[in-house]
């Protein structure tokens, strides 16, 4: 028995989204990543004395989207608080958050996760249900600089291009018993969010970030062990290690006989390890208390004209996952690649409806097409799922062969043109016509004696040598089934 | 709940402030008579009523809301014009971490 199997980790995951709007969550400032240090900024996100925070309703918008998502109950009042706490990048001196009562609660998702081997392949893919306690609405804080000029050694460098940047806090139940289970929940997480359009998912730009909860107990035990808190990971990989070198340094810690701290932890890429930012000794005390400037945000579906009529119609990507796999027989890879992301499914879907031929379809996707586009940019794709369908079409149909229409394929790509215009500049499609076949192979039976003497003295391999031949008549046009069937049966 | 001097030397960590002995002694007679006076309004039962987080919300709630669209910002030289100690486009601070 391993130390693994002696305890069992108990995770828990707070997630920052950013909401995909224009401008910050309390002023007009604009919410693009890469401006000049401090462009973005004014009175309102600077913190100045007297400024005053309104409310964005394109926030309220996207964070019903999430909460859409997520299957989290919206609640009909929520209210903002203040998190006090004095940090340089903070200027008013506390955060504008939620905190008794949040924007949304009770949420979950259910979806497939795996334990990896040793290589990172999946072993077995199950469904598990992970329950979300809460989504709140909260603003960003600047960013700090602590390196990069002449003297970091005495200086911090502030910006606040970030501070007032609309973000979610999504909070999970401690639902995760494995760093691969919390890996897939994030992925599904940031799928979901994109696949309704709330959050750009993009983790290099900090627009989602992940705080892992993480304690282990004996296996079997009720309790759960002393927790500690490592902050921002903001890619995949991070939180996956971050959590497994957790795992197995708690493990540690109690196998000699010593106590877990609980504290803050920072997760260091270059070592490969987490180290302690705060103990809970110095934990703040943010002493929440209502937001006096900003009245109750009062949800209300009929302020946002076909809203929950576009959520009704909006198939979330689990849902859309299972659909694909029971309606049209796919594979696990093939449903969970055509359900990436939104724009995929659709490409998949109507290049279904185009072809009449789902299990086609999701082949030519994922391997012809996907050599060409990237999954994000398949809405643009120069093939369109109706020109994929007809060449697909034109395949069933007997008018061009497996062969021909990988050279099709190519064609459209280049030239834009459709199949059907294409099989007729190389000169129609395959020839299928017996009579035509027939004549081709008397043809070469004759010309080539030796040949069908010793295929019919048992040499069946030279069949091969007559398909070929049959295929440089016609130009490589002769549809194969036939042209293996009609020389079989001449030189039978 | 009452206030205590350890409750006002809490509170003063709390908000980075340094109090002499005097104040300490001043504060806590102040915080705590303002503590009793919410003892007082607790004693109402306000079980059924609604409170009221703003006198100006008229009959739309969500009135108080603005539309997603850009207004433009105040740009980096007027951001740091009042800024003790500007750097390369950033407020300067001494060292955190």
């Amino acid at each position: 028995m391993t130390l693994r199997d002696k305890y069992e980790a108990v995770i828990g995951l707070e997630i920052h989204a950013q909401m995909k709007t224009a401008t910050k969550i309390f002023c007009g400032c604009s919410t693009k990543f890469d401006s000049e240090p401090n462009a973005n900024t004014c009175p309102v996100c600077l913190g100045l004395p007297g400024a005053l925070p309104v409310l964005n309703r394109g926030v309220v918008e996207k964070a019903a989207w999430a909460a859409h998502a997520l299957n989290l109950h919206i609640q009909p009042v929520s209210i903002f608080s203040r998190k006090n706490y004095f940090y340089p990048d903070l200027p008013k001196g506390y955060q504008i958050s939620q905190f008794d009562r949040p924007f949304s609660l009770s949420g979950w998702v259910e979806i497939p996760t795996s334990e990896r081997d040793e290589h990172g392949h999946p072993t077995e893919w199950k469904l598990k249900k992970f329950r979300i306690q809460r989504m709140h609405i909260e603003e960003d804080a600047g960013k700090s600089l602590h390196e990069g000029f002449a003297d970091t050694a005495q200086h911090s460098y502030v910006n606040l291009n970030r501070s007032g940047v609309p973000l979610c806090e999504i909070v999970s139940e401690a639902d995760f018993r494995s760093s691969w289970e919390a890996y897939d929940y994030v992925q599904y997480l940031r799928k979901a969010l994109m696949w309704v359009d709330a959050c750009d998912g993009n983790m290099e730009e900090g627009s989602l970030r992940c705080d892992a909860n993480v304690s282990v107990r004996l296996r079997g035990a009720t309790e759960f062990g002393t927790r500690t808190e490592t902050k921002n990971l903001n890619s995949f990989k991070f939180i996956q290690r971050a959590i497994d070198y957790e795992i197995d340094r708690q493990i540690e810690v109690l196998e000699s006989n010593s106590r877990v701290v609980q504290e803050t932890r920072l997760w260091n890429e270059k070592e490969g390890r987490t180290f302690v930012m705060r103990s809970k000794e110095d934990a703040h005390d943010y002493r929440y208390f209502p937001e006096p400037d900003l009245p109750p945000l009062y949800f209300d579906f009929g302020k946002f004209t076909g809203l929950k009529e576009a959520m009704e119609r909006t198939e979330l990507p689990e849902s859309r996952r299972r659909r694909l796999l029971e309606t049209y027989g796919l594979s696990f890879d093939d449903a969970a690649l055509l359900t990436s992301g939104r724009e995929m499914g659709d490409f998949y879907e109507e290049t279904v409806q185009a072809s009449g031929n789902a299990r086609a379809a999701a082949n030519w996707i994922s391997s012809e097409l996907l050599a060409r586009v990237k999954a994000e940019e398949i809405a643009t794709s120069p093939v369109s799922p109706a020109a994929l369908g007809e060449m697909i079409k034109l395949i069933d149909d007997g008018t061009i062969s497996g062969k021909m229409a990988k050279e099709v394929f190519d064609q459209m790509f280049k030239t834009g043109k459709s199949a059907g215009e294409l099989v007729k500049e190389m000169g129609g499609g395959q020839i299928s016509d017996t009579t035509q076949l027939e004549a081709f192979a008397d043809e070469i039976i004759a010309a080539n004696p030796k040949q069908a003497t010793d295929y019919r003295a048992g040499k069946v391999a030279l069949l091969g040598f007559f398909v070929g031949q049959m295929m440089k008549a016609t130009k490589g046009k002769g549809n194969p089934q036939l042209v293996n069937e009609i020389l079989k049966q001449k030189l039978g | 709940m009452e206030i205590t001097k350890k409750t006002v030397e809490k509170i003063a960590a709390l908000a980075s402030l340094e109090l002499t002995e005097e104040e300490k002694e001043r504060f806590t007679g102040q915080m705590d008579a303002i503590v009793h006076y919410f003892d007082k309004l607790n004693e109402l039962n306000t079980d059924e009523v609604e409170p009221m987080s703003h006198s100006n919300l008229g009959d739309d709630p969500t009135a108080s809301q603005r539309e997603d669209v850009l207004i433009p910002s105040l740009g980096t030289e007027a951001a740091l014009s009042n800024a003790p100690q500007p750097g390369a486009g950033h407020f300067k601070v001494p060292r955190v971490l």
